[in-house]
């Protein structure tokens, strides 16, 4: 073997690294390591003269190894592979050493900064002499997509890809589409309609000749990879065949049981039921249902209790009900993956001192929501449980947000819907609007001004988060009322509030099932159940997986408009994906040494990609190469060492460590 | 008629079995005598060192060294060995990675010393009397060897030629060394001979599930039994050990020794070393170990079962501790 010819390019990227690093002492350094041909220096590496530079060089000095130590292989990585590529070289003979997030940026001590770069550029010397050159491979990209979840981001990107001519399978777990902002009645700050909007792109959906709306279904197998997922889909029995039934309401109406009852006796409006109902055994979601077909509660239907009634059934004209109907699973093939599975609220209960669920007329966010719906329960009307409007409402931030025995994070939405909701109250009973918040925030288009707007309406905002919410009175004022407790930081004392209402601002969460949808699809969590994006400023709707994206607030807490964007932004994700035609899979990967395999499994259930399989004629595991992401588990794994990680052999390590300790007194 | 070769066998911090391992060629011994001489084993023949010392150098033709480095004698006596024979061969798992002796690894010889001493319980030293490298006699100055901070592999004090592993060595295996070297027929220098090419599980009569099993309760040979009637789907072979929670070394040690243990339903102790290409035995089997562990995703719960295999370091370096990457225990 001939001995490698290795060319180091020492980048100064302006001062970001040589305004610390001695630059020139890391080229002289790197000129006296093994195999070294060249090493220069240079203003900036990422430039089209620094590239140009490294083709000639390669192409002059016959260099077969290239090392730029520069900025993070993230930044640019790809830039200097290109350029290998242009000089008729394998882009995995190039190695980067990374000088500047490691090394100048984070370190004060100019000298002792030099001497890490040296030593990094060692490292990068010493690994380069053993990298190998490797192939990329191709695989087809199937043009259809799977989108999981059926809000307004499931919405948004389905449209945005059917529109384009291309195949999508929307999925949603509930009988109808239209997620959290169907449940909403206005949308802040521009008080528009949240129906009116919605609703057109909810009918579009199911009237788009491309899209196959699967709703009361839910993903339940995913195998396969970018470009070739077989996704096997659930289909819930809904006892309503959707091709038969026109959407009439006879079977609802003539149906005897409830699945939410009316409100009886002195209880004139369930707070705690407003989300559900009241709805019959046989009930449509709501009135905007897409599709249009009712569904059978199970557990309230008189049938499935004795095995008698069937009123329904002979209500329809249509002859659509069945109540044997069945659980289908169906198994659809697609290229891409959009997650929009979206948030569930905060359970306002775990926060035993505001009183929900003990204290009348406390309720929670989504409640107020569906009560000041025009749809819902109260047709609109903001109502105490006695049917009377109040005269005077607590709304309280925060709850289970900014709280470190809950939720860290500022679930970003709660001051903007708990001024919608202090203009709705304005709007509708003119009652008294106590707000309680810590800080208001308000940053977005229109955000500040609407309130300001707020200020105008004469919304009493009081800086201090609410201790309690207490029926217990101290002043006669307070008999009858619900007090809120909280210290007003600005006037720098403890007050109590009575009021008649008190709305709990809950937070957004992760959805309960987040965990075992995400081992499901291979998605990663951050620590708050969020699915991860691959980059949070640069891949914001990217995962780690290919061919799996992830949009709205499955992601973290946002608003309508940033929800939308990023739907609209993962679908032209997937719409380039699918213009490519085919899947680029990276070179780099895990690799069976077969004649050292003995077939002991170890590895098999090991990859959270699913990519080995056994082969057992052999007697022997093999890695599916389109399937594996390169994570290394497996090569850790194996007690024989048969398994070589390709591109990070141990090889390569063992003497990439050697080089950066290089100078080590041992 | 060629010249008999003339056999070396030497032990250092090692325990004989390997020279018993050695007679177990049975009658193979017979035709090792017609083409071998032997020209120094002290476990068997009265051999000085001075008669090692006036062999001319590279007198000895193979050299089989069992034992690992534990004190100056042993490191001047593989010098010594070193020069005078043409090929030294690491003979047995102490002479490759220090085996059991080198566990003392893990302490310092000062902690070691006083455990040996003067607090084991059997014990009877009112005086606290521990070993000099020299004493004063009215008829003159006695010497010992000195002890080192640690046991060694052969190979960190000397060159080594051949490493032929085990605890000890096979005798089948052994014999076809010999046949190997007495016909010349050698690999290149550096090789480890008197092996197979892949990992005990190849040669194992126990056998995986296909997937999913996963390990929620570790199991000691000596206290429990494997369940034999568990068959594995593939080949309706019993269940390999590892699954059924048994701690074997086996998929992260060499094969060679046609699976002994396993054939006794016993799990591999590991004793012929990490395969071709592992640096580190020890590290290897932990971290398929850990692989297999039923965590269900929870720290606290994996970590519990982790804390049933009882002495993990003396369990997964029982023989590599001289060639760990772990080190003498930081006081």
């Amino acid at each position: 073997m001939t001995n490698p010819r290795i060319g180091v390019y020492v980048c100064h990227c302006g001062t970001n690294i040589a305004g610390k690093v001695k630059v020139t002492d890391v080229v002289e350094h790197a000129k006296k390591q093994p195999n070294v041909v060249l090493a220069k220096e240079y203003k900036f590496m990422c430039s089209e003269p620094g590239q140009a530079m490294i083709v000639e060089d390669i192409k002059k000095e016959k260099l077969d190894r290239i090392i730029v130590a520069a900025c993070s292989p993230l930044m640019h990585e790809k830039t200097f592979r290109k350029a290998l590529e242009k000089a008729g070289i394998n882009k995995y003979l190039f190695q980067m050493a990374n000088i500047r997030e490691h090394c100048s940026w984070v370190h004060e001590d100019g000298a002792a900064a030099t001497e890490k770069a040296k030593a990094l550029v060692t490292g990068a010397i010493y690994r380069a002499q053993y990298v190998e050159a490797l192939n990329d491979r191709e695989a087809p990209m199937n043009p259809a997509t799977l989108i999981v979840g059926g809000g307004i981001a499931g919405i948004q990107a389905a449209l945005d890809i059917a529109d384009s001519g291309r195949q999508v399978y929307l999925v949603e777990k509930e009988p109808s589409i239209g997620g959290h902002m169907a449940q909403f009645d206005k949308t802040f700050p521009t008080l528009d309609c949240a129906a009116c909007i919605l609703t057109p792109k909810m009918v579009s959906i199911g009237q788009h000749p491309n899209i196959t709306l699967l709703s009361y279904s839910e993903v339940e197998k995913i195998d396969g990879y970018v470009g070739n997922f077989k996704v096997g889909v659930r289909m819930k029995a809904r006892y309503v065949d959707p091709k038969k039934c026109n959407g009439c309401g006879d079977c609802w109406q003539k149906c005897p049981a409830w699945r939410v009852e009316k409100p009886k006796g002195d209880k004139k409006v369930v707070h705690n039921a407003l989300t559900l109902g009241p709805t019959k055994a046989i009930y449509m979601p709501t009135l905007q249902s897409v599709p249009n077909v009712p569904v059978i509660d199970k557990k309230s239907c008189i049938y499935f209790k004795n095995g008698k009634c069937k009123i329904c059934v002979k209500a329809c004209q249509k002859d659509a009900i069945n109540h044997e109907m069945t659980d289908v699973v169906m198994d659809i093939d697609v290229g891409n993956i959009i997650v929009t599975t979206g948030f569930k609220t905060f359970d306002v209960s775990k926060m035993p001192q505001y009183g929900y669920g003990k204290l009348p007329n406390v309720i929670s966010s989504i409640e107020f929501e569906r009560m000041n719906c025009s749809s819902g329960a109260t047709g609109g009307q903001v109502l105490c449980q006695n049917g009377e409007a109040p005269k005077s409402i607590a709304i309280l931030h925060c709850i289970g947000s900014r709280d470190k025995e809950h939720h860290e994070y500022c679930s970003r939405v709660c001051c903007m819907y708990a001024l919608k909701f202090a203009h709705l109250v304005k709007e509708k009973t003119g009652a008294q609007v106590y707000d309680f918040y810590i800080d208001m925030r308000a940053a977005g288009k229109g955000y500040e001004e609407f309130y300001n707007r707020l200020l105008e309406e004469g919304v009493r905002f009081i800086r201090g988060k609410a201790a309690s919410v207490t029926d217990y009175a101290v002043f006669p004022e307070e008999e009858g009322k619900l007090i809120v407790r909280c210290e007003d930081t600005l006037v720098g004392k403890v007050r109590r509030i009575p009021v008649d209402m008190v709305v709990l601002c809950s937070a957004l969460e992760a959805n309960a099932d987040a965990p075992e949808f995400a081992r499901l699809l291979k998605l990663c969590q951050g620590k708050e159940g969020w699915f991860t994006e691959k980059h949070p400023k640069l891949a914001p709707v990217s995962t780690a997986s290919d061919g799996i994206y992830i949009a709205g607030c499955c992601q973290g807490p946002k608003d309508i408009p940033d929800t939308v964007a990023q739907a609209s932004a993962a679908a032209a994700q997937v719409l380039t994906a699918i213009a490519k035609g085919k899947v680029q899979i990276e070179g780099v990967g895990a690799e069976i040494i077969e004649e050292k395999c003995t077939g002991c499994k170890i590895c098999n259930d090991m990859c959270p990609y699913k990519a080995i399989e056994f082969d057992a004629v052999k007697h022997k595991s093999k890695v599916n190469d389109a399937l594996c992401k390169a994570c290394g588990t497996c090569v850790a794994a194996c007690p024989c060492g048969a398994i070589k990680a390709k591109h990070f052999t141990d090889e390569q390590i063992m003497h990439e460590i050697e080089g950066v300790l290089y100078d080590a007194k041992l | 008629m060629t010249q008999k070769l003339k056999v070396g066998i030497y032990w250092a911090a090692s325990c004989g079995g390997c020279e018993i391992a050695t007679l177990e060629i049975a009658e193979n011994i017979l035709k090792f005598i017609e083409v071998a001489d032997l020209v120094l084993c002290p476990c068997i023949a009265d051999f000085k060192y001075d008669d090692v010392r006036a062999y001319p150098d590279g007198y000895i033709d193979v050299c089989f060294f069992n034992g690992g480095i534990r004190n100056s004698e042993a490191k001047e006596i593989a010098e010594l060995l070193r020069k005078k024979s043409k090929t030294l061969v690491a003979f047995g798992a102490c002479a490759n990675w220090g085996g059991i002796p080198a566990l003392a690894n893990l302490y310092t010889k000062d902690a070691m010393i006083e455990r040996s001493y003067i607090t084991t319980e059997s014990n009877d030293n009112p005086q606290g009397t521990l070993p000099q490298t020299s004493y004063k006699m009215p008829e003159g100055e006695l010497h010992l060897p000195k002890l080192f901070d640690s046991v060694h592999k052969l190979d960190d004090v000397v060159d080594v030629d051949y490493y032929v592993p085990g605890c000890p060595p096979v005798a089948k295996q052994i014999w076809s060394c010999i046949e190997a070297i007495a016909a010349g027929k050698l690999p290149p220098k550096g090789s480890v001979i008197g092996v197979g090419d892949k990992s005990v599980c190849d040669e194992c009569p126990f056998e995986k599930k296909t997937e999913g099993v996963r390990i929620s309760k570790f199991k000691r040979p000596h206290l429990e039994k494997p369940d034999l009637t568990k068959k594995a789907e593939l080949n309706n072979k019993p269940q390999c050990l590892l699954e059924q929670g048994f701690v074997c070394m086996g998929s992260a040690t060499r094969s060679g020794c046609e699976a002994q243990c396993l054939k006794a339903n016993m799990p591999c102790r590991g004793c012929y070393g990490p395969a071709e290409g592992v640096e580190d035995q020890g590290a290897k089997i932990a971290s398929a170990i850990g692989s297999l562990v039923d965590s269900q995703g929870n720290s606290e719960r994996s970590a519990e079962i982790v804390a049933q295999i009882v002495d993990p370091v003396g369990t997964f370096y029982r023989f590599g501790m001289g060639n760990s990457m772990l080190r003498v225990k930081k006081l």
